[in-house]
């Protein structure tokens, strides 16, 4: 590596990066060390993976339970839902929701709104207007979006990029997670269903108090294999133009010629952050498995 | 299937929950008559009756449009005029009767397309044959090589120690030359099958030698299998992508890199074995311990009692959690088009992007991509479904 005159070694990462970020939670200019770019990439990996594991959990559990109940048409539908999301790749999953986000929604002239009480959210080509605490001189207020016929105004808005990825995640891996939770209601023995009933439980009740307790056991450690999944899938991002970890390494390789460099750290990172869920995950299925 | 809403408060009078009540009043052909079972898991209680309408609701609400987008209004000819000016309101299907050629062949010559569809043919009849007919390793192993190698010289030209047939033999009787295609020529289809295929045939031998490794008693191959399926389990296929298309070269020494290609195929197939050997361990460890003890002591070495007892019974276990992986497999040869190669996914990009008319009918272009492998997936889950039946009965 030497003889081509390629230089080795981190110290490139405290160099201003020179690119600006598009979204991100903390302040990011151009002027800033690569270091920081790459923090800030770890966050938005974090935000679009945290979002997209509440959605896909909630989502997987309503599947989960649609697949089981007797109503045959509710039935098919989880079905059919689950075959189809399941057997396209997230990649071009991900590409249709961000052409529909980017090319089918209203230009941001004329949005679409949403109100609800006294706050607005406004969806256009440039993303979701929601409500959203302010951070101001005078202390923290709530502030809505408002639109005043050309342009949007206060609020907090997600962009397109962090939509298509969030939603074609969630609705990705809600078909996996339904399967998961499928497969736990039907582990236990119907024995368990029909003395619910004799003891005049509801069936709502018997899901809430007698089987999902016990399914758990059985749903946690395949869940936390798919939570997993999710955050490495959230590496697509560099597809569709979020700026995650991955993206901003990727540019960093491309501005700098570090590969190796760039490559082990986003390999650290996740292996990191697999390691971490991993634990906490564990944890949490202990203390299932000790109260069951 | 867990019959939770089961109808005995009697809310509302159901044949179904009548015969529980009363089961002298009803006779069993009414009880069990199909007509009514269905009407009262479709409409036996209020919640069931809410449910039912609001599903019906939806598809009232959400079909209609649809349909009319994709029938009604939609564009079939290759008019990029009339396109324009359906949009939005009618999808326009001419984009793939225009670009249907590059999309699924790629940048693979023109005049030489016929070697592409048949390399396709020729792999998905292997698929198909090999899923339909329970066969040797043996036989599997030289069916597979020989026509892979088929497809290898089809593909890219090169014939190696029979180039003299070239001249005497390939060329007459085709009847146009056979010219060397270089492998960044390829896409689309082919190029997702072929990659799919060889990264499986690849990664499932080493997988099961990491599997073997893992549950192994010898502490140092211990350790490696797992330090090394932990670690490509732990990261993302892009960044082992990145490693193989940025880092390979670098690592390698000066003027001497492999084919993109195959490193691209090396790095997914190094990821899949990881994830293979997982479930190659979890037959494994279903084995029942007195198999490996009864080979020992009809005197098998390691490999013979691996080979002859455990495996066969191992891998029959977790076929179905294979295929299943195999379906991940083939999902994600589509991320091979962030490093630039045009497989399916490239491929459309490549013809649309590069197209001012057509442009702006990406939409309908993923549909199409996404209805092939939907196909090809939705086929292998059924295929993995029914496998695991019939383990299920002939256990």
């Amino acid at each position: 590596m030497r003889q081509r005159g390629i230089q080795g070694g981190f110290g490139f990462i405290l160099d201003p990066a020179g690119f600006d970020i598009s979204e991100s939670w903390i302040e990011f200019n151009s002027d800033e060390s690569y270091a920081k770019a790459f923090f800030v990439g770890l966050i938005n990996t974090l935000r679009v993976s945290a979002a997209s594991i509440v959605t896909c959990t909630f989502l997987g559990l309503l599947l989960g339970l649609g697949r089981v109940q007797s109503n045959p048409l509710i039935r098919f539908c989880c079905h059919s839902y689950t075959e189809i999301f399941r057997n396209i790749p997230l990649l071009i999953q991900l590409l249709i929701w961000y052409v529909l986000l980017v090319e089918w929604l209203p230009d941001s002239q004329a949005p679409l709104e949403l109100s609800l009480a006294n706050s607005n959210f406004f969806l256009s080509k440039d993303g979701l207007a929601f409500p959203w605490f302010e951070i101001g001189q005078s202390g923290s207020f709530f502030s809505t979006p408002l639109f005043d016929g050309t342009s949007i105004q206060g609020g907090a808005v997600l962009t397109p990029e962090f939509l298509a990825l969030y939603v074609g995640l969630s609705l990705y891996t809600s078909a996996f997670v339904g399967e998961l939770i499928r497969a736990g209601y039907q582990s236990i023995d119907k024995g368990q269903i029909e003395a619910g009933l004799s003891i005049g439980l509801k069936p709502s009740q018997i899901t809430r108090l007698i089987v999902m307790p016990q399914a758990l056991k059985v749903i946690i450690p395949p869940l936390t294999n798919q939570y997993l999944n999710l955050i490495k899938n959230s590496s697509l991002a560099v597809a569709i133009g979020y700026p995650d970890l991955v993206n901003i390494s990727n540019t960093s390789l491309n501005q700098t010629g570090h590969a190796i460099e760039c490559v082990l750290i986003i390999m650290v990172v996740y292996l990191a952050l697999s390691l971490l869920i991993s634990l906490i995950m564990n944890s949490y299925n202990a203390r299932v498995l000790k109260r069951g | 299937m867990g019959d939770v809403n089961l109808n005995t408060s009697g809310v509302t009078p159901s044949s179904l929950g009548n015969a529980l009540i009363n089961p002298q009043k009803t006779s069993l052909k009414a009880q069990f008559s199909f007509k009514s079972l269905w009407i009262s898991s479709l409409f036996g209680s209020p919640l069931k009756a809410l449910s039912t309408f609001l599903v019906i609701a939806i598809f009232i609400w959400l079909l209609p449009p649809l349909f009319n987008w994709a029938f009604v209004h939609a564009v079939f000819s290759a008019d990029p005029q009339a396109c324009q000016e359906a949009r939005g309101i009618g999808a326009c299907w001419g984009v793939i009767r225009e670009k249907y050629s590059m999309i699924l062949w790629g940048r693979y010559p023109y005049a030489d397309h016929w070697r592409a569809q048949l390399s396709t043919v020729l792999l998905s009849l292997l698929l198909l044959k090999s899923t339909l007919r329970q066969e040797g390793l043996r036989r599997i192993f030289i069916e597979w090589s020989t026509v892979l190698g088929l497809i290898y010289i089809l593909m890219s030209g090169h014939l190696g120690p029979f180039e003299f047939l070239r001249a005497t033999v390939i060329v007459p009787i085709i009847g146009k030359p056979f010219p060397v295609v270089p492998s960044d020529l390829w896409g689309g289809l082919p190029l997702t099958l072929i990659l799919s295929v060889v990264c499986i045939v690849i990664a499932s031998p080493l997988a099961v030698l990491l599997a073997l490794g893992r549950t192994s008693s010898m502490p140092l191959f211990n350790v490696v299998c797992k330090i090394y399926i932990e670690l490509f389990r732990g990261v993302p296929l892009i960044s082992v992508l990145f490693m193989a298309s940025y880092m390979f070269p670098l690592l390698l020494p000066n003027g001497y890199s492999p084919d993109v290609l195959i490193r691209v195929v090396l790095g997914i197939s190094l990821f899949a074995a990881a994830y293979l050997a997982e479930i190659v361990r979890a037959g494994l460890q279903a084995l029942p311990k007195g198999q490996l003890d009864a080979a020992n002591s009809l005197g098998l070495g390691y490999w013979q009692a691996q080979y002859l007892v455990v495996l066969p019974q191992a891998l029959r276990v977790v076929i179905p959690g294979l295929v299943n992986s195999f379906i991940g497999i083939f999902k994600d040869t589509s991320l091979i088009t962030i490093v630039s190669l045009y497989e399916l996914t490239g491929s459309l990009t490549l013809a649309l992007n590069g197209d001012p008319l057509w442009r702006a009918f990406k939409l309908e272009g993923y549909f199409f991509i996404t209805f092939i492998y939907f196909i090809f997936c939705f086929s292998m889950s059924r295929y993995s479904l029914w496998l695991e039946r019939r383990l299920n009965h002939s256990l």
